[in-house]
């Protein structure tokens, strides 16, 4: 296969007639697994029996070039050779990646682009294992923060939730390892469950065209995929530890992997991170400590033309949430948000004390593969996950040391991908999956948030790419999924009859309870089946001066999760009442992308527009407040309208010289809910990063970056503030709850040096300060922005020893 | 060609045994076990007058119907009232009394007596903790001359103690319930 491409490289490389010979061609060579640059790769122009190697950064330069194709091969000690055809018109730009070690596991299974890009016509972003590397004792959300168009909905500082292009939770899918997460991942104030410490390469795709993994990603896709293993007889790994003076914490993190020349190979790697409480410029935020634990093992055989793998992955997190933010009713509430100070600080510690949250997620996998002759690879993988969430609150008598909530939700998947080159230019996959997952609701003497479900999901999906010209390709897809969920839900007689539903599923009933013998609550049996179409189709084009045009549209359905259908009660966290909706449809969202690149020697430059229409959008508002006998409540009641989300992020670097360097960012994204024509809530702010970043690869390569971050004001948000009696001063009372809070402006210094010892073996010492000046602010996307300040300065030291 | 055939072998019997333990058993209730939703608070006068009992009950909770609120008469002018609240969880069938708790963990909890304006009388704790702050479970309440107004009674849980009211209190709102009170 590899020949014919080569072979028709070579025979498509006529050559032009042309007076300019003055061009150059530039760029790098990296690794294709972790971006990593390989010095003394060797280029040889055919032809022109021009030869460069690549320089310390993997860098090379080859002058006096005409208007032309040319055929490139690289090849570097460590990799295959590869051939390369480059359309040479004016100064090009390139990037030459290689596969590092021959016949790796990855480089056959599943698809053969897993590592290249997760689809072709939309603007991906990626983050390397360097990169993930300075995240290591914060979070994935932490990571994601750093790329244009993604920002985070947080919960104080340790439930990190990603948020791509305003959407979040339930609408952003992420993929560890090939298993897609599930993890309760609909709840606001849930983080992820991966260890960024696992990570090998971090993938973003900011729309839902990478249909392989699922047609419901409405908001975007994350996928995070282990490290990769060569295929020789080697052993390796590193050490590495953070010191954080921030919640005087440490975050210690090991990868050990062997593999051997017959294909076989092992990684094990864990990490283990403790904090005590963080802390704003000005006050102790109580209660933020956390203890994350995680280990992984994977093992595999790799050949050529089949192998399999097995990977578990135990997740362990316990997190307290700021003391101050557990309020009673609106009058709690009130005073909260009129002091400017949070309402309960304590001395420093490093106990985590209700309210808190402890998550176990397991993780397994198996996955096999075969090369089958002439046709295509087909693999198969089956993953079982187990996560179990506790979520302890501030409880009285015999409970009090008891969850509020325990909820454990199993999940077994299993998927057949089959993956084939048509002809030369078309290549197509196709898969089939299925998928069953059981929440079970444990009795902690407080009514059930989430019910106890089963819930069915068989997909399937094709794909086909078409390369019309050497610069312009196709891509189409369509997937069709097919959603069971059978449920058994207490409610309340009286919210039963109030939402008219005794009216509406007088069938869901389960008979014997109709007659009072749960009290005040009946037991119903809702079953649920959506069916859900998704497609996209998208095109890029290339320019030849560096210039690329990335066009995507992407069709996805999500069905309504859980919580937007079944909450009905007092969420303590938010000191509000949720109420879902039984009648919910699918949201479909319509999301066009356009994305122009232009990848200069020195200047590179990226934009990408987008807009995302979404019909039957979910979204959840306060409606009216209630009164109980612990105080009045505000009620949000969830909805469906139509909403409509655009914007853009912009990417632009500069490089002034070998050592110096600049960055920019700027992304910008306005959400509107168009039945009401209205803001919608909780839309990330315009904001702005501008780096200025000093490398010098001779002086063990040194890296000092400044970066400023601005994030502006949100100005456009739904009023969403009540008036509450106050019996203290016997008046009416506003409740501001939806004041946006200043702009704010951050500076984060950032500096790392190696000492190496040999090529794979050196020390590297990291000193990073986030907040330097010590500034207190407020972020509009912390749930926890009413009650106190987020993180004043924080230093991390990080030493990392490879091996 | 073998490896992936028992693979997809093993793979097929994991997931039919883990798919069969399909329960039909009905999901257990549950019943609310810290939910307060009744305070009465009896006020018996120390001259032979009639008793008063103020009532709120709320028996779903934070479901959508709003607490009801009774009264049982006016108060007397001049008179001293001995003052108790009970709590009752009456979800649970006998109702569980939540005082207990309440008095159990009496560092953690604190009763407040708000006296709108308009209304003459006052409020003094009869009962303390163990460190010998005011708990309120227990309560004397003097009316003054006739008037009219509200009073608030609030549970506060895990207040600061000692403190001057319900401004440095603190802490979370257990209960708050506001009656419209005549004094005659």
């Amino acid at each position: 296969m590899r020949s014919y491409t080569l072979l028709i490289l070579l025979l498509s490389s006529i050559t032009s007639i042309s007076q300019n010979c003055n061009n150059t061609l530039f760029g790098s060579v990296v690794d294709l697994h972790d971006g990593s640059n390989l010095l003394g790769a060797v280029l040889v122009i055919e032809g022109s029996e021009q030869v460069v190697v690549t320089d310390l950064d993997g860098k090379f330069k080859i002058p006096n070039l005409c208007n032309e194709k040319y055929l490139i091969q690289v090849s570097h000690a460590e990799c295959r050779t590869i051939g390369f055809l480059v359309d040479v018109k004016g100064d090009v730009r390139k990037t030459f990646k290689l596969e590092h070690h021959l016949e790796e596991l990855n480089q056959v299974i599943i698809s053969g682009k897993a590592y290249r890009r997760k689809s072709e016509t939309i603007s991906e972003k990626t983050l390397s294992k360097e990169a993930l590397e300075r995240f290591s004792s914060g979070s994935l959300g932490d990571a994601l923060n750093s790329l244009s168009g993604v920002s985070s909905l947080n919960t104080g500082n340790s439930v990190v939730k990603p948020m791509i292009h305003g959407l979040h939770s339930s609408r952003v899918v992420i993929i560890n390892n090939g298993v897609r997460v599930e993890d309760q991942e609909w709840g606001a104030e849930h983080a992820p469950n991966i260890d960024i410490n696992a990570i090998g390469n971090l993938t973003l795709i900011k729309g839902a065209s990478a249909l392989q993994y699922g047609g419901n990603a409405i908001g975007g896709l994350i996928v995070a995929e282990a490290a990769k293993v060569p295929v020789k007889d080697t052993l390796y790994g590193h050490f590495s530890s953070t010191g954080v003076s921030n919640g005087r914490g440490v975050s210690m993190t090991s990868q050990l992997t062997k593999s051997t020349q017959s294909g076989w190979f092992g990684t094990l790697q864990g990490t283990w991170k403790r904090f005590g409480d963080f802390e704003a410029p000005e006050y102790v935020l109580s209660n933020t400590g956390s203890f994350v634990r995680n280990a992984s093992l994977q093992v595999g055989l790799n050949k050529f033309d089949y192998g399999f793998e097995a990977y578990y992955s135990i997740f362990q997190n316990k997190l307290g949430i700021l003391r101050a933010s557990h309020v009673g009713g609106a009058g709690d509430q009130l005073s909260a948000l009129e002091s400017n100070v949070p309402l309960r600080i304590n001395d420093f510690t490093y106990d985590i004390s209700a309210p808190k949250q402890e998550v176990t997620h397991h993780l397994a996998r198996i996955k096999g593969f075969k090369n089958i002759n002439n046709l295509g690879k087909l693999s198969l993988q089956y993953d079982y996950q187990r996560n179990n969430r506790l979520e302890f609150d501030i409880r009285r008598g015999s409970d009090k040391f008891d969850a509020a909530l325990d909820l454990e939700l199993q999940t077994h998947s299993l998927m057949l991908d089959f993956i084939s080159p048509l002809r030369d230019e078309i290549e197509w996959k196709a898969g089939l999956m299925a998928r069953y997952q059981n929440n079970y609701a444990a009795n902690t003497g407080i009514r059930r948030l989430i019910p106890d479900y089963d819930k069915y999901d068989l997909g399937l999906y094709g794909i086909v790419e078409r390369q019309l010209q050497d610069n312009w390709l196709l891509e189409a897809g369509g997937r069709f999924d097919f959603v069971h969920m059978n449920v058994f839900k207490f409610y309340r007689s009286s919210f039963w009859e109030s939402r008219n539903y005794d009216k509406l599923f007088p069938e869901i009933v389960v008979p014997e309870t109709k007659d009072g013998e749960f009290g005040y609550q009946i037991l119903t049996n809702p079953k649920f089946n959506f069916y859900n179409v998704s497609a996209t189709v998208g095109t890029t084009y290339s320019f030849g001066n560096g210039a690329k045009v990335l066009l995507n549209y992407s069709l996805a359905s999500r069905a309504p999760n859980p919580s937007e259908l079944f909450s009905e009660g007092l969420h303590h966290s938010a000191s509000r009442i949720e109420i879902g909706d039984l009648r919910f449809n699918s949201e479909v969202g319509h999301k066009l992308a356009l994305t122009f690149q232009q990848e200069g020697e020195k200047f590179r430059f990226y934009i990408s527009p987008f807009i995302n229409r979404i019909n039957d959008f979910i979204l959840i508002e306060p409606t009216e407040i209630r009164q109980t006998i612990r105080g009045n409540f505000q009620v949000w009641e969830y909805r469906q309208t139509d909403a409509e989300l655009y914007g853009f992020d912009m990417d632009v670097m500069y490089d002034f010289s070998e050592k110096f360097c600049f960055k920019h960012q700027f992304s910008l994204v306005k959400g509107y809910d168009r039945l009401r024509d209205e803001p919608l809530i909780s839309m990330p702010p315009a904001n702005t990063k501008n780096e200025m970043i000093y490398q010098d690869k001779n002086f063990h390569d040194l890296r000092i970056s400044l970066q400023s971050e601005y994030v502006f004001r949100q100005n456009e948000y739904p009023n969403n503030n009540f008036e509450v009696f106050i019996p203290q001063s016997e008046t009416f009372r506003e409740i501001d709850v939806s004041t946006p809070p200043d702009a704010y402006h951050l500076l984060n210094l950032n500096s790392s040096m190696t000492f190496r010892k040999h090529k794979k073996s050196f020390i590297k010492v990291e000193l990073i300060v986030t907040n330097l000046l010590d500034k207190s602010y407020r972020n509009y996307l912390n749930r926890l922005r009413l009650y106190a300040d987020d993180l004043g300065r924080n230093v991390l030291l990080n030493i990392k020893f490879n091996y | 060609m073998k490896n992936v055939k028992i693979l997809a072998i093993v793979i097929l019997a994991t997931l039919s045994l883990a798919s069969c333990s399909d329960d039909d058993d009905l999901p257990e209730v549950v019943n609310e076990e810290e939910v307060t939703t009744t305070m009465t608070v009896t006020l018996v006068p120390d001259n032979d007058g009639t008793t008063v009992t103020l009532k709120t009950q709320d028996l779903d909770g934070d479901g959508p119907v709003e607490p009801t609120i009774s009264i049982s008469g006016d108060l007397v002018a001049g008179v001293t009232y001995n003052g108790s609240i009970e709590l009752l969880n009456e979800t649970e069938s006998p109702a569980e009394d939540i005082t207990e708790e309440v008095k159990e963990e009496d560092l953690d909890h604190q009763f407040f007596f708000t006296v709108g304006s308009g209304l003459d009388i006052t409020t003094a704790y009869s009962d303390f903790d163990s460190e010998d702050n005011p708990l309120g479970i227990e309560f004397t309440l003097t009316t003054g001359t006739a008037s009219a107004g509200l009073l608030t009674f609030t549970l506060r849980h895990e207040p600061t103690k000692p403190n001057t009211g319900l401004e440095d209190a603190g802490g979370e709102t257990d209960i708050e319930a506001i009656f419209d009170i005549v004094v005659e």
